[in-house]
């Protein structure tokens, strides 16, 4: 297609993060000059000085919400933007802070800090969709190259884009990978968790740790008790639906559950 | 006017949220305030109570633009409570790993943050319309330090095939041997580079720093190595908490690092290179010669210089590696059992300088305490300090220009504002 008069307006936004999911954007070597042939970029501090103000046709965001400051800025952010696009497990699920969520928040407090009165924080990491309504979600810790592309180029095509909400273990077949679950007997959440990945840890021998959240419909039962089968404890279940997706509402009730049933077995 | 105050409200082209606020009075610096106001995430918290094989999954989630750095940090801390010893070729296949990294990381910040401010442009994209050919070559030489990190890691942000031990799966011969060619054409663009940004006008600045940084026997330090610093320390990394004490500032969301007598100092590719000068790998030493790069530097500007002779000794070190590649009898070393737990340091070299990790471990192998402190936290305070000299030197300068010549002095360093804040203990205040 060829470049539209006034290229839409893109802006990236950064909440509570490790600036990853935002890098996936620069570590598009060798379609960034191209992308930004289609697209102006008018507000990405962490790759430019300029800055544009909104409103925005486009905004990434990325992070979670752990401060007042950034529930004030996250509508402030929808506010300005006609599609807003959540990127990665932080902004659609909390991300890892969100472990804060499950923490007893006095024996948190035990852990004396030298001047508490200087740091604010909530006493939870939620996602953008609990404060402002979302568009689209990119999954992903982190988001992977190729949906974001994919995302960009529907954007620019008025098309829906193509973001499947099927499981890691499709992927794993079209790879043609050896099922690490079922050859070797290898922990894995590939069959809980969405594609999008491209099966990246079965390719490594390693079981799936889920870092792309529950699938769409994650049979969550039914992959614990094969995990126990494998010889996992609930303590050890519980403990791997609690990595980068722990606050999304499937695994948390894997992760609770498993928590409750160890503490009273 | 007798009392100004200077603010830039959001630092641009770093990673992370920072600020900075600069109060001068009867034409005299009074304060000088790096204020980061990224969100605490609290990661030395909620890594107790998780297993110790966890960490390095856990860990690298601090920093997405040096995610390796926290894998090895970590691993190497827990390996040495867990008895083992990762040499030979694991070791190697780590360097390699490691030296990807150094090389993405510092593309990044030469070609995409660092270099519009000596080229005048607001970032690499409007930089791109004058200098195509530059920024290609940036992005050309950041995807061959991220091809190094697929093979070897599985994906370039937060590699899942590290592990405690070594590796999940080591690459076959044919996979590292691809990297050859990609490397190869990555060495002559990063000499280029080096020639290229040796000719950058540079301001006439020289800061006095100590500089701190790992030294190895035999190699320009990544994995390990005693730590060195310019004003004479030279002791075994497990020493660092005897050494450097942090404080609380009460203008940032990160700890600050001195020397136990209360002075600043400089950790990174301007440490790393005052203190290590004769362990360049063979390219970058001539190229250093033929620059006359001076030993040390201590033109913060000239970072840009060191950072690009870095990436010339982590890509003749990739490719060392490469070349010599057999595929290792076992990816990964298991604890010898039974598990018994302690405590365990370590410290490597991260990109942006030398990142230091101590975890309490159970007999049950559950993480008890962790502690991390990582190369920006320790750098905070010498970055006022340059800030603080450059309002000296310009205080004639108009409010906006002021505000732009003290982002570029923070820029120099490269700050990881993300990183530096990962670390601080809980304090709730409730919803």
């Amino acid at each position: 297609m060829s470049p539209p008069r006034a290229p839409p307006r893109l802006a990236v936004f950064k909440l509570a993060s490790c600036d990853g999911c935002q890098l996936t954007l620069l570590d598009c070597e060798n379609e960034l000059l191209e992308v930004t042939r289609h697209l102006e970029i008018a507000d990405f501090r962490e790759a430019s000085s300029a800055v544009i103000e909104g409103p925005y046709d486009v905004a990434l965001v990325e992070g979670s919400v752990t401060t007042e400051e950034d529930r004030r800025r996250i509508q402030e952010i929808r506010a300005s933007s006609s599609t807003l696009v959540t990127i990665g497990a932080c902004a659609t699920a909390g991300g890892i802070q969100a472990l804060r969520n499950f923490a007893d928040v006095e024996e948190f407090r035990r852990n004396v800090y030298p001047s508490p009165e200087y740091i604010r924080a909530l006493a939870t990491s939620t996602p953008v969709r609990d404060h402002v309504p979302v568009d689209v979600e990119l999954r992903g810790c982190p988001i992977s190259k190729h949906q974001l592309l994919e995302l960009i180029s529907a954007l620019l095509t008025h098309r829906a884009p193509d973001l499947p909400h099927d499981s890691v273990c499709i992927e794993c077949k079209r790879r043609g990978n050896v099922c690490v679950l079922v050859a070797r007997g290898t922990p894995c959440l590939g069959p809980v968790t969405q594609a999008g990945c491209g099966a990246v840890c079965p390719a490594y021998d390693r079981g799936c740790y889920g870092c792309f959240g529950p699938q769409g419909t994650p049979n969550a039962p039914s992959m614990i008790h094969r995990l126990h089968e494998l010889g996992m404890s609930r303590a050890e279940v519980s403990r791997v639906f609690r990595t980068f997706n722990a606050a999304s509402p499937e695994f948390r009730r894997a992760s609770e559950g498993e928590a409750r049933e160890g503490e009273s077995s | 006017m007798t009392e100004r105050t200077v603010a830039v409200n959001y630092v641009a082209r770093v990673e992370g949220e920072g600020a900075l606020r600069v109060r001068i009075e009867q034409q005299a610096v009074k304060e000088v305030e790096l204020r980061i106001f990224e969100p605490p995430r609290f990661f030395e918290a909620f890594l107790r109570g998780r297993s110790y094989l966890e960490a390095p999954d856990i860990t690298s989630r601090i920093c997405g633009i040096c995610p390796v750095a926290y894998q090895m940090s970590a691993s190497h801390a827990l390996e040495s409570i867990a008895g083992i010893e990762v040499r030979g070729p694991l070791r190697s296949l780590r360097r390699l790993l490691y030296a990807g990294e150094w090389i993405e990381s510092h593309a990044l910040h030469i070609f995409l943050l660092h270099l519009p401010d000596f080229l005048g442009f607001p970032d690499a994209v409007h930089m791109a319309e004058k200098h195509p050919e530059v920024v290609k070559q940036g992005l050309e030489l950041k995807r061959v330090g991220n091809q190094v990190m697929e093979v070897l890691g599985g994906r370039a942000i937060h590699p899942i095939n590290p592990r405690i031990g070594g590796f999940y799966r080591c690459p076959n011969r044919e996979e590292v041997q691809g990297l050859e060619a990609p490397l190869e054409g990555a060495l002559g663009q990063a000499e280029a580079t080096a020639r290229f940004v040796a000719t950058l006008p540079f301001p006439n600045v020289e800061e006095d720093y100590d500089f701190v940084s790992l030294r190895h026997p035999e190699e320009y330090p990544m994995n390990e190595g005693r730590i060195v610093s310019s004003s004479g320390l030279d002791v075994p990394f497990e020493r660092f908490e005897e050494e450097f004490q942090e404080q609380q500032v009460p203008w940032s969301n990160a700890l600050q690092s001195r020397t136990k007598e209360g002075r600043t100092y400089l950790v990174g590719p301007l440490a790393r290179f005052a203190l290590n000068r004769d362990r360049l790998t063979p390219k970058a030493a001539t190229l250093a010669r033929e620059l006359q790069v001076p030993a040390p530097v201590r033109n913060p500007f000239q970072a840009i210089l060191v950072r690009s002779l870095e990436m010339v000794v982590a890509i003749e070190e990739a490719l060392r590696i490469v070349r010599s590649y057999h595929e290792p009898p076992e990816p990964f070393l298991s604890p010898p059992t039974p598990f018994r737990g302690g405590i365990g340091r370590w410290a490597t070299e991260a990109p942006r300088g030398l990142l230091y990790h101590r975890y309490e471990v159970g007999a049950d192998g559950i993480i008890r305490e962790a502690k991390i402190v990582p190369p920006t936290a320790q750098n905070q305070a010498r970055i006022e300090q340059d800030v603080r000299h450059l309002v000296e030197r310009s205080i004639g300068l108009g409010d906006a220009e002021l505000q732009d010549a003290c982002e570029r002095a923070i820029r120099n360093h490269d700050p990881c504002i993300s990183c530096a804040t990962h670390f601080l203990q809980l304090d709730l205040q409730r919803d």
